[in-house]
């Protein structure tokens, strides 16, 4: 059951809650589970903040900030970048799915980009979902 | 120019998009302005379109904040159902006699309750929908209108007709606001400058017989299936056939009705715009019902706009919209019932029939008479096509000093040309009264802000329907009930549009009736609609950062509509989360600074040139950079207009003004290498030839860094040498080049380099160019013999004139289009031209001496530097990306810098003269400010949590942290960061990297996350926590 999944999705400002806006206004059709929470830059994500939404019962967490080399704040996404393999490790060391964490970057016009993310972040989960009953 | 007395207001005629655009840049930019509308509303056109395109924005949820900022501005009067009987004086000092039709209502009393047309008895043909509907006697123009107040339509009212008869609605009215014996009200208006923006009517194809329109129940205008396709519209958004109410499952879209034809009306110029109208109308007609056919028959698809070619392709790859090249000569009954007969020539010529359940006309745009009578009273220029008069020069200028004009009125355009013309108009008036700047306005001021109680919250939920676009997919009755459950809401409203303007006064009068320290609105983005929100708890006394907003619509609503249930779960989670945020808002308090009343302008051209003798001639100082070692950018290559006008003689007059202009610094062979600051003051360094750097310090920045030409690599380019670029041939004619001379043959071949799987855009202006120097050779020597090979010849607007003039001359017209690019070898002559001929139906050899190449505009490489400098988004094709494309023109979403000229998009010298006069209007706004605020979204240091470990200082983008010493109040000496708030940009790095939670940013602070965070994964059912007080629920307006 698609309602069963929930996804917390960290938007920037600038480029991916401007792609989710754009997404709306294009009638793109993507699954319920998303729960999209507005930062001014992906690298104002702190990795407790993920860690805290998978304790909450989150079943994935994405990260979503402007493309690499255009971030608003110019070099926010990058450090957010670096800070997400060390959020890889401590959910590994968690015990969590390398599923359930996903970052993507994309420019505030490419809202097929952001839908496509939320797709396969939906798919991956629910795969996970059946493999674990 | 004779230093006369100067007025500080300024008169705007006509209150569509473009008087609206230029009544707001005056007002903020110290001048006082009187809005004339001519109906009981402002808002003009565009409320009653349902979507625009290429984005598919909702056009009322985009254009009710500006009627808001409109309404509520206290530098603008809106003096309604008026028009202007008289104009004495001159330019800086005009008197205007205004008139006012009675509306029979008085407007401070009407508080729109509607009692009074719920018991109207009578029923008349609404306008607004176009008369698809009825509307009553006593009425409002539409829902959202500004002022928003009723009005009595003397020609229907039973009462005013007869004074025995009816009278029920004063009756009624709880306000005593009908007053029945009201009467015209004079006006004198004194002004320094008059702005015309009267606007467009639709051609009624009523007034030839052969469209049956007004005949055949199933024939309908674009403007009538607008107010169908629009969910507030009489119909509900329900698209269904006149005749019998039937789905449809064929439609036609005849596009050139009351255009390009001087058979069935005299309009010979193109509408620009119905192309793209009928292709958003389609696309619109396939969401609602995906299994409808539609064809649409077009005379040229003239998609030359930003991104429009995208949106032609979509609409044929992604929708299946058919398109057929045709002139309908015959609109009949069908076989059956209700449905309608086609008959047209195809593109091989044979005669075609075809049955369709609709047919839709693709109507022109028209200057009224009214406008017309307008212009003979102002006694301004009018062309033959029966518009403003203007310069390609001086786009906003009549011929009249002291006279502006834009919108339609200067020729048919659409929304964002309109939006720029505004603007351009607006910075015209304020160049010429800039010495009465401030003098005539009065300061905006707010009630003073009421202290916030922390710990006790008392939200106010608005539930917005947004006509049917939430409505339509969210159950809004069972999220408002949610609503009152949740911990802090005190009170819960719906509306049927939260950013209309009655909604706002009606939240400033909640918050201080109900004490509401907070508020939360669950409607479309923040990133569009919260500052239209702010302004209402500013007015309301409460902090303007106490609002979040739950976007129920573009992230929920309009992406989850084939599954309405969860929705209305996800509806009732963001606004769980909003509340939890809101409830952890603390009060903003935006410091201000100083502005540095001057502009940096990157690019000499003509779209630099004229940004920069526009805000000189405002009093500002201008620094203009240019790249290379001479003025004059792009235009250099031009040899004219396409009203003939001669450019080169424009450019040295443009460049020696530059010049003179004290208060412009020109630096040529000079880049930017940086840029810091914020709106009001950045310091940028420029580099000069030497090497030499400076920085300089200024409020506003224009980059104006133009396009580039597109070098051929097709058609044998560089190879053949009697191949070459239309640039180059403009040289050659100039100089009357022995092969142009004694030529007798010539060849143009369009698009080339443009709208290909590469560069999927129209560069605009070549169709225009490749004809006029067509024109020019055959006007020479009347026996050349001229071929223009194309694929839609598009010559928007006015310049449609000159298309059929070079068909008339006898230049030959050849659509390769559908039989491929033609091919190019070396000939006896010159070249030798292949290439199909779509009237003869076979291929044609053409022997040319020359063969001129229109080549795209691509975009400037450097481009890419500057929007890395500024942070500024590039589209795909590397121009530059506006703020919003319909009404934002000029702006980007980081305040204090705007764009112009080719590095926006291609476009022709008058369009890039319009937007830089845009431009500079924007820039005037903030540079004719004392102070600014800084956007007080920033990080602050948690005194007790930050032990100083300096991890923060190094991730800082902008080095606005520093670690200093200091004692605690024991004396205990420790380290710890400090920010520096004018140099913080609220990114938030240093929160993200914080590993005591030391450092927060307001109004995204790690708190607020966190609640966000922990209310997303909260079950919506079952939770509902006793209140504080116990909540009400009602419905709104």
């Amino acid at each position: 059951m698609e309602n069963e999944i929930k996804i917390i999705a960290f938007c920037c400002n600038w480029c991916s809650y401007a792609a989710a806006d754009l997404a709306g206004i294009s009638r793109l059709q993507y699954p319920c589970s998303v729960r999209i929470i507005r930062v001014m830059c992906s690298g104002m994500v702190h990795p407790d903040m993920v860690i805290h939404a998978l304790n909450q019962g989150a079943d994935g967490v994405m990260l979503l900030g402007c493309l690499l080399g255009e971030c608003h704040y110019q070099d926010g996404n990058y450090k957010a970048l670096a800070r997400a393999e060390v959020i890889e490790e401590v959910l590994d060391d968690l015990g969590y799915e390398e599923e359930r964490f996903t970052i993507a970057w994309l420019s505030s016009a490419e809202q097929d980009k952001l839908v496509e993310a939320i797709n396969q972040m939906h798919q991956s989960l629910l795969d996970l979902k059946s493999e674990t009953p | 120019m004779p230093e006369g007395k100067k007025i500080g207001a300024v008169m705007v005629v006509g209150g569509g998009i473009a008087g609206m655009q230029a009544a707001l840049d005056l007002a903020d930019a110290g001048f006082f302005v009187y809005l004339i509308e001519k109906s009981g509303a402002i808002g003009g056109a565009m409320p009653q379109f349902d979507k625009t395109y290429p984005t598919n924005d909702c056009s009322m949820c985009i254009i009710a904040p500006k009627l808001v900022e409109c309404g509520r501005h206290r530098n603008i009067k809106i003096i309604t159902l008026a028009e202007v009987e008289q104009i004495q004086g001159t330019e800086g000092d005009f008197t205007a006699h205004v008139k006012e039709s009675p509306r029979y209502i008085d407007q401070e009393r009407c508080i729109a309750c509607g009692q009074c047309s719920n018991i109207c008895p009578v029923s008349t043909e609404d306008d607004f929908n176009c008369s698809l509907g009825p509307r009553k006697a006593i009425f409002i123009k539409y829902p959202q209108a500004v002022p928003l107040k009723y009005e009595i339509d003397s020609g229907v009212c039973l009462h005013l007709k007869n004074d025995k008869e009816c009278g029920i609605c004063r009756d009624i009215c709880p306000a005593e606001a009908i007053i029945f014996h009201d009467t015209p009200k004079h006006h004198e208006i004194h002004v320094g400058a008059i702005i015309l923006a009267p606007g467009f009517q639709a051609f009624n194809p009523q007034k030839r017989s052969i469209w049956g329109f007004g005949k055949f129940p199933n024939v309908l205008s674009s403007m009538q299936l607008e107010r169908i396709l629009a969910p507030t519209g009489p119909t509900g958004g329900v698209l269904a056939r006149p005749s019998d109410n039937s789905s449809p499952k064929s439609i036609a879209f005849l596009q050139c009705v009351g255009s390009r034809d001087k058979n069935h009306c005299n309009n010979e110029y193109c509408s620009s715009v119905c192309c793209m109208s009928a292709i958003k109308e389609a696309i619109m007609i396939k969401e609602l019902l995906p299994e409808v056919e539609i064809t649409i028959f077009y005379t040229d698809m003239r998609t030359h706009g930003k991104d429009f070619d995208r949106y032609f392709n979509r609409s044929q790859k992604e929708y299946n919209i058919q398109y057929t090249r045709a002139k309908i000569h015959s609109l009949e009954p069908g076989d059956r019932k209700g449905s309608l007969r086609l008959h047209y020539a195809n593109e091989q010529g044979r005669q075609v029939e075809k049955f369709f359940d609709m047919v839709i006309l693709s109507v022109g745009l028209e200057t009224p008479d009214s406008a017309i009578i307008l212009a003979e009273r102002m006694g301004i220029h009018i062309t033959p096509d029966r518009f403003a008069s203007i310069s390609a020069f001086m786009p906003v200028s009549t011929s009249k000093k002291g006279i502006f004009t834009c919108g339609a009125f200067n020729g048919p355009r659409d929304i964002p040309q309109a939006v720029i013309g505004g603007s351009a108009a607006a910075a015209c008036a304020e160049e010429l009264l800039s010495a009465a700047r401030f003098q005539q306005t009065a300061e905006i001021s707010y009630p003073e802000e009421r202290h916030h109680q922390e710990g006790q919250p008392r939200i106010g939920v608005y539930v917005c329907h947004c006509g049917t676009n939430i409505a339509g997919v969210i159950d809004v009755d069972n999220v408002a009930t949610y609503a009152r459950t949740l911990p802090g809401v005190i009170h819960v409203e719906q509306n049927l549009f939260s950013c209309a303007q009655d909604t706002q006064d009606f939240i400033t009068q909640q918050i201080r009736e109900k004490n509401l320290d907070s508020i939360v609105v669950a409607a479309c983005s923040p990133r569009t609609h919260e500052p239209l929100f702010r302004q209402t708890l500013k007015a309301a006394g409460i902090n303007e950062f106490l609002i979040e907003m739950a976007n129920i619509r573009n992230q929920d609503a309009w992406v989850h509509k084939n599954t309405p249930g969860m929705a209305t779960e996800k509806a009732k989670d963001l606004i769980r989360m909003a509340v939890a945020k809101v409830t952890l808002q603390k009060p903003l308090h935006p410091i201000k600074v100083p502005v540095i009343a001057r502009a940096l302008i990157i690019g000499g051209g003509v779209s630099g040139m004229t940004s920069a003798l526009n805000l000189a001639g405002q009093g500002f100082k201008v620094e203009l950079i240019e790249k290379s070692s001479l003025l004059g950018g792009n235009a250099l290559h031009l040899y004219q207009t396409w009203s003939g006008e001669h450019v080169p003689l424009y450019l040295k007059e443009l460049q020696e003004k530059v010049f003179e202009q004290e208060n412009i610094t020109v630096h040529l062979k000079t880049t930017v290498t940086g840029s810091t600051g914020h709106a009001g003051h950045f310091k940028t360094v420029i580099k000069s030839g030497s090497g030499r750097k400076k920085t300089i310090e200024h409020g506003a920045t224009i980059i104006a860094s133009g396009g580039k030409r597109y070098i051929p690599k097709e058609f044998s380019y560089g190879k053949i040498p009697n191949v070459v670029a239309s640039i180059e041939f403009d040289k050659l004619h100039m100089h009357n080049e022995v092969r142009i001379a004694n030529g007798e043959s010539f060849v143009f071949i369009q698009c080339v380099g443009s709208r290909n799987t590469q560069r999927p855009y129209c560069s605009k202006s070549c169709c225009t160019h490749s004809i006029q120097s067509a024109i020019k050779l055959k006007k020479e020597v009347p026996s050349r013999r001229i071929y223009i090979l194309y694929r839609e010849i598009r010559t928007y607007g006015q310049r449609e004139r000159i298309y059929n003039q070079a068909r008339e001359l006898g230049i030959i017209f050849i659509n390769y289009e559908l039989h491929g690019e033609p091919t190019i070898a070396e000939g006896e002559k010159g070249a030798l031209v292949q290439v199909y001929d779509h009237v003869l139906h076979r291929p044609l050899e053409i022997e040319a001496d020359l063969v001129i190449l229109a080549s795209a505009t691509l975009s400037n490489p450097d481009s890419k530097d500057l929007a890395n400098i500024f942070k500024l988004p590039l589209n795909s094709d590397g121009f530059f990306q506006e703020a919003h494309v319909k009404l934002r023109p000029v702006e980007f979403n980081t305040d204090g810098i705007f764009v112009t000229g080719l590095a926006h998009y291609p476009k022709p010298v008058e369009e890039s003269i319009s937007q830089s006069l845009a431009a500079a209007a924007k820039a005037s706004a903030l540079l004719s400010k004392k102070t600014i605020e800084l956007d007080p979204i920033t990080a602050i240091v948690d005194l007790e949590h930050c032990d100083g470990c300096a991890l923060c200082i190094e991730a800082c983008p902008y080095a606005a942290i520093t670690l200093v010493e200091t004692a605690t109040s024991d004396g205990e000496e420790h380290k710890i960061v400090e920010i520096d708030p004018a140099l913080c940009k609220g990114c938030g790095i240093c929160q993200g990297i914080c590993p005591k939670r030391g450092v927060n940013i307001t109004g995204f602070d790690y708190d607020q996350l966190l609640a966000q965070i922990e209310a997303a994964l909260q079950p919506a059912q079952g939770h509902s926590q006793a209140t504080p007080a116990p909540p009400e629920q009602s419905h709104g307006k």
